[in-house]
């Protein structure tokens, strides 16, 4: 299905709330294109496609709340989904922190949208495929990997004069390569909203070349151990920390930001003076949504008033600066009992980096472990964000500003607010699954056992 | 499946899923005759643009999600999804598409069509055609799950009720916060091949869930402690309270029945016990494993790994490969446990989440060895795999999550046998010198060729000779997977067999999930690492 423009979807918007018999109406309308390739076995094993148009219709009446959503957009369909939203809302327990809809919103437009992903077909993502695949063959190496693209607007309005609309596209690429024999694994992930920044044999060069720099591995005893993270690691890492901002948790008392004696950790200084971690939707490396809206998520948010979802702007947020924790997440309810500006939750993350290659900060380590990717990663304790999980696809010894040799993977026990209290240096940060993540050099990581796996 | 920071996370909805009323849900679906014309009209629509073989799956998935904490209803969601996935065998290759809220046959057969022409676009980058086992049509069929009580047929006033008197249990013994929340799953699938198959199916599932937290606002700290409910196949009878379900202990555990109020008051006092309990001493120790927990280390170490699709690589670049190599299972005496362990596989066990009459390639289901007195005897393979495996039949474990996901192997319900020789759980920790007893499932985690794991939990007892010394905290334990079958010395008798299992089983690109139940006796594991999970920020 086409993306519709503002001006249709706005049209739309307009005649769903001119049905609303409610207190007080939110729409939200959404839809694009998705597809995808995959591959293994240096051989395509599955492609598909899927379209989808939806609007979410949301009834206020009182502190009630209802929604229901309709694929068909003809007068007679849209009015009858209308009352079935109403009808529900009057049925729906009362809800002590409803909080009424917003009135008009200022929006940033980003730039979010590439014509070159949304004139992709089926025959451009079969040629990344055999891009990816023939380079791998070339040297007897076997790939396994997947594209997917999307193309969607979504649009949002109320019954209080609310709208906004945004339309975007993007592109996640990923490839696993592994040596005929077993022995040694590479990967590679990379994710634009242009398709023409995906070079895929180029990128696929480097899991080749992981792959088989990775053969014949030797086993370091576990311990503690100086790292350098690459940005696919790191990324992995701090999704925890960033997921876990929400100052109602943390005033509740169970976060890592809840202080002993109660309240939050806001202003205090967490990790590293040189870490710093914003957000902002304009960034053109890595631009994000310019609201809080129901976008194309799959799910949408269904723990109701947690701040996803009701149309507040999205803006330039810093979360922590020079180490201290700057700001924290508010639902509108949270930051209404408390005063203070409610804060929605960011969709993407700058963490800011240095000038350093990948390549200076391995100059510059005596002893320690390159690390390309972190594998099944689990919180173990939420009070510490003491995560669990394993390396893989990579995992080299570095001596003397040199990689000396692969090492077996290892799993390792370790937390983000740990790993940045412990950082050496950083990197020049680079785009991972829509966030900026600099390569990140720090000592003192925790492995505590050996794997065998490749 | 899983849990975050001390809240509920919840789970990706099938695609394309639109929010109705509760009494939508209970609306019949389209009537079998035109299920059967929609799909006939998509089989010969296939077949005159060249297809070799082709399935249909008509499919209406019904959930309904009741989501609260402390003393408020957080959401009600009610979502219905309907569509048709056409997938098609033309120039040796698979192809599949699949289109929302089909009507008439112009629609299924134009799915039919499009998955014709994918297959031959994408013909040209395959290697080998595609090989499928025989299977025999069973004409015109259907299967019901045998529920008692149609989840969706329970007025939402009475799972509003329960989980608000759970929530206030929680907040009077105890707990600072509750959340508690009700999962109920209704997948009708219609199933038609060019084999002359046409299955009609039926599908339940339940799963009620809470999570409490204690906070100790001296120390700072907060301690949690979740449901020990499984989700089940089962309709709304999973929460009658029935005496003969319970098994008591030091804490009290489910079988079929889930007394979820009585869960929730022990819960909340073990979460405010928590706070004094010992730090474990890192070391090893002899582990005594309750089904609530071994499911997982099950679905892991055994489920997962001897999957044939991970094995032969086809998951190589996201869920990853296998140690269960070929070779392993062509020698015969790989050693993946000791004697005392037997693990099947088994799509037809009553009540768990994986049971269906027929898989979703029109196999009828069935039930098969893994391993047998600890030796790898076999793997889990579909249509396509089972020539690898010498098979002249699938073993009938292909899903997909969605009429508009395409359908590949996933894992049946893998099970440890029980115990021939009787033991209760008391004998077992009576011969226990110095052990830990783990309850329930925590935090997991296992490296992609299924060597190297870690598991947390909810409840970990001290034994020390023989005798529970108390409760620990900061547990979880490392090991590798043949190492950990291999110390596997006693498993309790079938009197306390239990179900265990996952709602959200996640696996491929994109992700599809899928539910899937683990059975076992309680299992003593001797000699195995545990390290301290205490940090300080």
């Amino acid at each position: 299905m086409a993306i519709i423009s503002k001006e249709e979807a706005k049209k739309i918007l307009d005649k769903t709330l001119s049905f609303s018999k409610a207190d007080e109406m939110s729409v939200s309308l959404s839809g694009g294109r998705t597809s995808n390739i995959r591959y293994a076995l240096n051989s395509v094993s599955s492609g598909g496609e899927a379209d989808n148009m939806s609007l979410l219709i949301t009834a206020g009446i009182g502190k009630r709340a209802g929604s229901a959503t309709i694929n068909e957009f003809d007068d007679r369909s849209i009015e009858r989904t209308v009352r079935r939203a109403e009808e529900i809302a009057r049925l729906a327990p009362e809800n002590s922190e409803y909080m009424p809809m917003l009135g008009p919103q200022q929006y940033l437009e980003t730039p979010m949208y590439s014509e070159n992903t949304a004139k992709m077909d089926a025959e451009y993502r079969a040629q990344v495929a055999f891009d990816s695949v023939d380079a791998c063959e070339q040297k007897n190496l076997s790939a396994a990997g997947f594209l997917q693209d999307s193309t969607g607007f979504s649009a949002i309005a109320n019954s209080k004069g609310l709208f906004g609309y945004n339309k975007s596209t993007s592109v996640d690429f990923s490839v696993t390569v592994r040596t005929a024999d077993g022995t040694g694994s590479g990967y590679i992930n990379r994710d634009f909203n242009d398709i023409a920044k995906l070079k895929a044999r180029t990128v696929t060069g480097v899991a080749m070349q992981k792959a088989m720099a990775s053969v014949n591995a030797r086993a370091l005893e576990p311990g503690k151990y100086t790292v350098i993270l690459e940005p696919t690691a790191m990324g992995t890492l701090l999704q925890s920390m960033m997921s876990g901002m929400d100052t109602r948790l943390a005033d509740e008392g169970r976060s890592f930001l809840s202080r002993k004696g109660g309240g939050t950790r806001l202003g205090e200084k967490l990790i590293d003076e040189r870490v710093t971690i914003y957000s902002d939707p304009m960034n053109l490396e890595a631009p994000s949504e310019p609201f809080a809206g129901e976008g194309r998520n799959r799910t949408g948010s269904f723990l109701g008033g947690n701040g996803v979802g009701d149309g507040r702007p999205q803006e330039k947020v810093t979360w922590f600066e020079n180490g201290v924790v700057k700001n924290m997440i508010y639902t509108r309810f949270w930051a209404d009992k408390k005063g203070v500006k409610a804060t929605p939750p960011p969709t993407g993350f700058i963490m800011a980096g240095g000038d350093q290659s990948l390549a200076d900060l391995i100059r510059s380590t005596d002893k320690g472990i390159l690390v390309t990717r972190l594998w099944y990663v689990r919180m173990v304790d939420p009070k510490t964000l003491l995560q669990t999980g394993l390396t893989r696809d990579g995992t080299f010894y570095i001596e003397n500003g040199q990689i000396k040799f692969p090492i077996k993977n290892f799993r390792f026990n370790e937390s983000a607010v740990i790993v940045l209290n412990n950082v050496e240096a950083l990197g020049a940060s680079v785009r991972v699954n829509g966030n900026l993540i600099p390569p990140v050099k720090a000592r003192d990581f925790t492995f505590t056992s050996l794997s065998d796996a490749v | 499946m899983g849990l975050g920071t001390a809240g509920i996370i919840l789970p990706n909805l099938p695609a394309f899923s639109r929010t109705v009323s509760p009494e939508q849900l209970l609306e019949p679906g389209l009537d079998v005759a035109v299920k059967k014309r929609l799909a006939d009209a998509a089989l010969n629509a296939a077949k005159s643009k060249g297809a070799t073989y082709t399935d249909v799956r008509i499919g209406r998935y019904l959930n309904q999600f009741v989501i609260t904490r402390e003393d408020k209803v957080q959401n009600i969601v009610n979502t219905e999804s309907y569509g048709v996935g056409v997938r098609v065998i033309a120039d040796g290759c698979w192809g599949f598409a699949a289109v929302v809220d089909a009507k008439n046959e112009a629609d299924t057969a134009k799915a039919a069509e499009t998955a014709v022409a994918i297959a031959k676009a994408n013909a040209k980058l395959m290697k080998e055609p595609v090989q499928l086992a025989s299977q025999k049509g069973y004409g015109e069929v259907s299967w019901k799950a045998p529920i008692q009580r149609n989840a969706f047929e329970v007025p939402i006033k009475e799972k509003v009720d329960l989980l608000l008197g759970v929530n206030d249990a929680a907040l009077k013994n105890g707990a600072n916060y509750v959340n508690s929340v009700l999962f109920m799953v209704n997948e009708q699938k219609y199933f038609a091949s060019t084999d002359g198959t046409y299955a009609d199916q039926d599908i339940h599932r339940i799963w009620p869930i809470f999570t409490v937290t204690a906070i100790d606002p001296k120390t700072g700290k907060f301690e949690t402690r979740n449901a020990l409910s499984a989700p089940m196949g089962m309709g709304y009878e999973y929460l009658q309270r029935n005496p003969v379900d319970k098994v008591t202990g030091i804490t009290t555990r489910y079988n079929k029945g889930y007394d979820m109020l009585e869960d929730v008051t022990a819960a909340a006092k073990q979460a405010r016990a928590k706070h004094a309990a010992k730090s474990v001493e890192a070391g090893k120790y002899d582990l005594v494993l309750d089904p609530s927990h071994l499911w997982l280390t099950i679905h892991e170490s055994v489920g997962h790994p001897l999957e044939l699709d991970r094995v032969l690589g086809y998951e190589a670049n996201f869920a990853g490969t296998s140690f269960a190599t070929l070779d392993k299972w062509k020698s015969k005496d790989f050693n993946y446990g000791s004697k005392q362990v037997n693990l099947i596989a088994d799509k037809t066990q009553v009540g768990s989440l994986g049971a269906v009459g027929y898989d979703d390639e029109g196999v009828q289901t069935q039930k098969w060895d893994l391993v047998r007195d600890g030796t790898l005897v076999n793997y889990q393979a579909i249509r396509d795999q089972a020539h690898i495996i010498d098979e002249d039949h699938s073993q009938g474990c292909c899903y997909a999550d969605s009429w508009s996901s395409v359908q590949f192997q996933r894992m049946a319900n893998v099970s440890l046998e029980a115990g021939k020789t009787p033991l209760s759980v008391a004998n077992m920790i009576k011969d226990v010198k110095k052990g830990i007893y783990i309850i329930g499932d925590g935090s997991f985690s296992i490296d992609q060729q299924r060597y190297n794991f870690q598991f947390g939990g909810q409840l970990f007892y001290e034994i020390k000779d023989g005798q529970i010394a108390g409760m620990l905290k900061d547990v979880a334990y490392q090991s590798n997977t043949q190492e950990f079958w291999n110390s596997c010395v006693q498993v309790c008798d079938a009197s306390d067999y239990r179900l265990g299992g996952s709602f959200f089983d996640g696996k491929g690109q994109p992700p599809q999930s899928s539910a899937v139940s683990h059975g076992s006796s309680t299992t003593r594991f001797n000699g195995v690492n545990v390290i301290n999970t205490a940090r300080k920020i």
